[in-house]
């Protein structure tokens, strides 16, 4: 099935004008009358809900936390793009655009990705006006910082917690809407299955956490705001409950998952330390403004590191490969994300690894450090200042802008970064695959909706930092209010659906049917063993680097764990009148292994290698990723039909019209 | 160390443990140094569910000390006895081989127990809702660059804007005061002008459902900001009084009158 | 709403009594009467010096009696009664709401502060009700004494005739019971003012980087000097009645 994009018609910088110029309303009185549900309260959820609340609609938001502050879009650390130019270093909405879909390496929709660079400006006056405190200059004025992947400087960050700023400015949006009334807030709610009535989502079952109850909601209309499914690999930089479970039970229902191979592997996270490890921290991408990457060029010097006789300082100069600036000498040590941590697994795999288990590199910051120092040495008029002092100056400048990042670093590993380099190695951290969804971000289903991270829209193979919260919040606070409208204009006359009809009996009884099965193995093995043992799978064969054998192998032995899984799994307690975190694991779980081959099958069937699915049959002399435009330039959207019979795939041809296809240098 | 032994006397109740909650003492072999303290109780739950018995209920998410969901009072300390640190940051290189440690929910009547170490922070959404936010809607911002701030309000205002809503504050509170998380809101909000306009409603809305939530009153201890894991300053709380005396006595809401004309 | 709320309501005070009974209008009743109680205290320890004096107690007893006669001081003395009976009645309101909002204790508890003594800031209630027991033996043993008249009769210079407190305080200090009783309530009061005096300001909002330090330092010199000066005067007393100096 060839799939239609919806991409409305028209020069590429008037589509979203016209097209929401020429859109269907929904009158105010008509708004009343309908009903949204919005799952997740994340940047995206969280900013939908509130702005459809404002807009006149009745939302109903549902979140499995304790409260909507909480969601994973809160641990965004560097920052938001937008193409604001208050630098005058040449930004522009086309800048941005481009910028993004070379990013992606080509795999993204041009005309989605246009519309996102154009409301980012939008986003920021939003945030500010919500009270977002952003950095800012003495003048009063914001601030800019630049991230991997671009040449100009067009990051807003709030120190290193813009996520959580951003977050709560949502978050207070939302707060604003349920004391209104528009908006009804279920906390502690997880959504188990969308409820289909004649092909339309009208409705959600959710468990409510505390007491176990399953709970039938219905409405005209279903937002998806549910996250990446990143914990696909067991350790990643997301939180412990971000699960791929709201939108792979939209794929159960019908609606196609796209592009799940493409998972961001971000190069700088603090390396695992050992088998407990249960999540992987991020330092975030702004460090490589000023820290360089390197190992030792002797692998002996590697393994003395490694072994506890030598340390980073042990070695001299010259015996330093700083191999993202040799490779890349254009963008050094700000080359996008997939680049630089292929660079760090090779020069690994080459026995170059400087932690115990082989897997991390130094990020140095003492070039960055003595530059600052002469330079705040000379602010001061200090002349020939003993090398003692440049240090200590140099670092009191290194702790104003990355002390918090800093602090983190030496609380996990117990080890000064100011002085010894940071260890650091790549870890799973975004997934840019995610539901189809067309120019409206309806999914296949109509009236399903997905927005942010669990859809697949804008990054294509691979996201540029500083990304994330801008598409979350542009689908949130400026595409998805508009574009539902379109949906919802034909179902001004639906009355309100009853939660007690046939179909959303059915999908309860489907749902505790799940429930069921799941309490009734009491087997022997953790949930969380499971996991793990998934995570080991796709991290080894479908994480950095990927080819057909490994794959191959990958998917049978998914679907061996997954047997032994409904064979063998215990979980405790009760499933219902009690609060039972072991019960949510295992129906995260169950559904972490069908995503994951999914993963895997769609990993087979990309045979090039593109932004972050790098395979290893496809790679230039220099190792670099080689595309295959010809055949590859379509987004995969694959629909599951259950255990027993392959994914069905469905192909949206990729056009560009404004962009030529080169291969991506960042030399 | 690799291989420490730990004694922990950890709170349970409800599930199969008593409603009104009791302590139960786990022994703990080979806990490394490098664990989180939250990844020191995945072992022991992976060690009850090998005995096929009840793990212990604790809340977390982000493990990255940003979410604010992690909670519990490690020997008598909200996330334990690290200055400025979650419990998912705390580490066991900061306890030794041999000790006992004693792990509780955090404590308050307006924190009611979910169950084991789990409670229910709900209250301060309510608080939010009454009032912690800048009302506007979305698509009526101007330039984000058309109202200067200073670089030292905007400070101040993310100072206090770095709150993650953990409730570590009222735990550690003798009273059970929520003053430093309502503080918090209404210094950020107030340092900015965007959220100047609305500040004095803002203070008198906020507290007066912060007192209908049943916290104690405040009795500048400064234990909150003590235990704060993001050092939240008690400044906060005196800007509260501040802006909250000033209201009380010199803001009067007018309601607007309806109609128009047409 | 409160009965407070309630009762000013008709004289259109409503929003008093509201003030008055929300967390921080409670906190700013205990910190306004407790500043006023502070800014008694040198005074009546200035007068309190008289009896150090060596002069058979003429001034203290000539001091005494302007301080009852005098017109603007009855007044602040009424002030003042009412301020200990309102800083008093509050303070164990709160002290018993604030008790009641943790609902369980914890098992371990530790209490880490910044900037002030948490024992002394846990315990202002304990703290609180010794001193007010104190004040209230203080004042039957001589406050009420005076006023009854139970006390003798001395003339000075002029020949005016004046109720003679110094006597009784003198034959009070020898007394060693009342000596350690005024002497520990001394060290109460110096806790009670160590959190206190720096805590009224922070109440009222008044807590800013450039000065708060200032008042913070002056408050503990404040606490230490003042019931120090004031505990010297029974051991004084006493000493001298046993004839150590």
């Amino acid at each position: 099935m060839a799939l239609n994009g919806k991409v409305p018609a028209g020069n590429l910088t008037e589509k979203w004008t016209k097209y929401r110029a020429s859109m269907p309303l929904v009158a105010p009185n008509n708004k009343r009358r309908l009903d949204i549900i919005v799952v997740g309260s994340g940047l995206a959820g969280a900013a939908a809900a509130a702005s459809l609340g404002e807009l006149g609609y009745n939302v109903k938001c549902f979140t499995f936390h304790d409260s909507p502050r909480r969601a994973h879009s809160i641990a965004a650390q560097g920052g938001i793009n937008a193409a604001k130019n208050y630098r005058n270093d040449g930004d522009s909405t086309y800048r941005l655009f481009y910028d993004t879909i070379k990013g992606g390496d080509y795999r993204a929709r041009e005309a989605n990705v246009y519309r996102l660079a154009e409301v980012s400006a939008s986003i920021i006056d939003q945030a500010v006006a919500q009270g977002v405190p952003f950095a800012r200059e003495y003048g009063g004025l914001l601030d800019n910082r630049s991230f991997g992947g671009v040449q100009v400087s067009r990051t807003f960050y709030a120190r290193g917690q813009t996520g959580q700023q951003l977050l709560i400015g949502a978050y207070q949006s939302l707060s604003r809407q349920i004391s209104l009334g528009s908006v009804e807030m279920y906390n502690r709610h997880e959504m188990l299955d969308v409820v289909l009535v004649d092909g339309k989502a009208r409705g959600i079952i959710a468990r409510n956490l505390l007491t176990g109850e399953l709970e039938r909601h219905a409405a005209h209309a279903v937002v998806l705001a549910t996250g990446g499914y990143g914990n696909v690999f067991y350790l990643s930089t997301n939180a412990m409950m971000c699960n791929v479970t709201a939108a792979w039970r939209s794929v159960r229902r019908g609606a196609l998952m796209a592009n799940p191979c493409f998972t961001q592997i971000h190069p700088t996270c603090i390396p695992v330390s050992g088998d407990y490890q249960s999540k992987l921290t991020l330092m975030s991408e702004s460090l490589r403004n000023d820290g360089r990457v390197w190992v030792p060029k002797k692998q002996e010097d590697a393994a003395a590191i490694r072994s506890g006789h030598k340390n980073a300082l042990d070695i001299p100069e010259e015996d330093r490969d700083y191999f993202l600036e040799r490779r890349y000498p254009a963008f050094g040590n700000l080359v996008p994300r997939d680049v630089a941590s292929r660079a760090a697994k090779i020069a690994c795999d080459e026995g170059l690894g400087v932690a115990p288990t082989g897997l991390a590199v130094y990020l140095d910051f003492s070039a960055a450090i003595e530059r600052y120092g002469r330079s705040k040495a000379g602010v001061m008029g200090l002349h020939n200042p003993e090398h003692k002092k440049v240090i200590e100056l140099g670092q009191n400048v290194v702790e104003e802008k990355y002390g918090n990042l800093f602090a983190m670093y030496e609380k996990i590993t117990g080890e000064n970064p100011y002085v010894m380099p940071m260890k650091i190695y790549p870890a799973v951290h975004y997934t840019m695959g995610g539901l189809w969804v067309d120019y409206n971000l309806e999914t296949n289903i109509p009236g399903l909706f997905a927005a942010g991270e669990c859809n697949f829209s804008d990054h294509g193979a691979n996201r540029l930092g500083a990304s994330a919260l801008m598409q979350g919040l542009a689908d949130g606070y400026f595409v998805l209010p508009y574009t539902i409208g379109n949906f919802l204009s034909n179902d001004i006359r639906t009355p309100k659906f009853d939660p007690n009809s046939a179909e959303f009996l059915q999908a309860e009884a489907d749902v505790k049917g799940r429930i069921d099965q799941l309490m009734g193995v009491q087997g022997k093995q953790s949930v969380e063993s499971f996991h793990r043992r998934l995570g080991k799978i796709m991290w080894e064969k479908c994480g950095m680097a990927r080819n057909a054998e490994g794959l191959t192998a990958a998917r049978r032995q998914i679907q061996e764990l997954r047997e032994e899984f409904y064979k063998d799994v215990f979980v405790p307690g009760s499933a219902t009148g009690d609060y039972n975190p072991e019960l949510e694991k295992a129906l995260r779980v169950a559904d972490f292994f069908e995503m994951g081959e999914l993963m895997v099958v769609d990993a087979l069937n990309r045979e090039e290698s593109c932004g972050g699915h790098f395979r290893e049959e496809h790679q230039t002399e220099e190792g670099e990723a080689l595309r295959d435009d010809a055949n590859f330039a379509y987004v995969a959207a694959w629909a599951y039909n259950g255990w027993d019979t392959d994914p069905v795939l469905n192909k949206e041809e990729l056009v560009f019209e404004n962009v030529e296809l080169k291969s991506r240098s960042y030399k | 160390m690799e291989n420490m032994h730990l004694k922990l006397k950890i709170w349970r109740q409800g599930g199969k443990f008593s409603k009104k909650g009791e302590f139960v003492t786990y022994e703990l072999d080979n806990v490394s140094e490098h664990m989180s303290f939250l990844e020191m109780l995945d072992v022991l739950n992976e060690k009850l569910i090998t005995q096929r018995e009840e793990p212990v209920a604790f809340e977390h998410d982000c493990r990255e000390g940003i979410c604010g969901t992690c909670s519990m009072v490690i020997n008598g300390h909200p996330h334990g006895p690290n200055a400025g640190t979650t419990t998912c940051q705390l580490h066991m290189r900061f306890f030794r081989d041999g000790d006992t440690i004693t792990v509780e929910p955090f404590r308050a009547k307006s924190f009611p127990v979910v169950k084991d170490l789990v409670v229910e922070r709900a209250a301060f959404d309510r608080i939010i809702q009454a009032g912690g936010f800048v009302s506007i809607n979305t698509g009526q911002a101007q330039d984000a660059n058309a109202i200067p701030v200073s670089k030292e309000s905007a400070t101040v205002a993310f100072d206090a804007a770095a709150c993650i809503g953990c409730g570590a504050c009222v735990a550690a509170c003798p009273n059970a005061s929520a003053m430093l998380f309502v503080s918090a809101k209404v210094s950020h909000l107030a340092m900015l002008p965007q959220g100047k306009v609305e500040a004095k409603r803002r203070a008198l809305a906020m507290v007066k459902q912060m007192d209908l939530e049943g916290f104690g009153n405040c009795s500048n201890v400064t234990a909150c900001e003590a235990e704060c894991p993001k050092e939240i300053s008690v400044e906060n709380i005196a800007r509260l009084n501040r802006e909250y005396i000033s209201a009380a006595f010199v803001y009067d809401e007018k309601e607007e009158k309806g109609g128009g004309a047409g | 709403m409160s009965w407070l709320t309630n009762t000013l309501s008709p004289v259109g005070l409503g929003w008093f009594g509201g003030f008055l009974t929300s967390s921080i209008g409670k906190k700013v009743l205990m910190a306004l009467t407790g500043l006023f109680l502070i800014s008694f205290l040198p005074i009546h320890l200035l007068g309190n010096l008289y009896l150090l004096k060596d002069d058979k107690g003429e001034s203290f007893n000539l001091y005494a009696e302007f301080m009852t006669h005098n017109k603007i001081i009855k007044a602040v003395s009424y002030t003042l009664y009412l301020s200990i009976v309102l800083h008093a009645i509050q303070g164990l309101l709160l002290w018993r709401q604030n008790a009641s909002a943790r609902g369980q204790n914890y098992a371990v508890k530790v209490t880490r502060a910044v900037g002030t003594n948490p024992r002394a800031a846990t315990r202002m209630g304990w703290l609180g009700t010794i001193l007010l027991i104190f004040i209230l033996l203080h004042m039957y043993q001589f406050w009420l004494q005076m006023k009854l008249g139970n006390v003798p009769r001395a003339a000075y210079g002029n020949g005016e005739i004046v109720k003679d407190l110094y006597n009784p305080v003198m034959d009070a200090f020898a007394n060693p019971t009342f000596v350690i009783i005024y002497v520990v309530s001394m060290i109460a009061i110096a806790f009670h003012l160590w959190h206190g005096f720096q805590s009224a300001f922070q109440t009222l909002g008044l807590n800013h980087g450039k000065y708060t330090p200032f008042i913070k330092a002056l408050g503990k010199v404040y606490s230490v000097l003042i019931p120090a000066g004031f505990a010297i005067i029974p051991i004084y007393v006493y000493g001298d009645s046993m004839g150590w100096w």
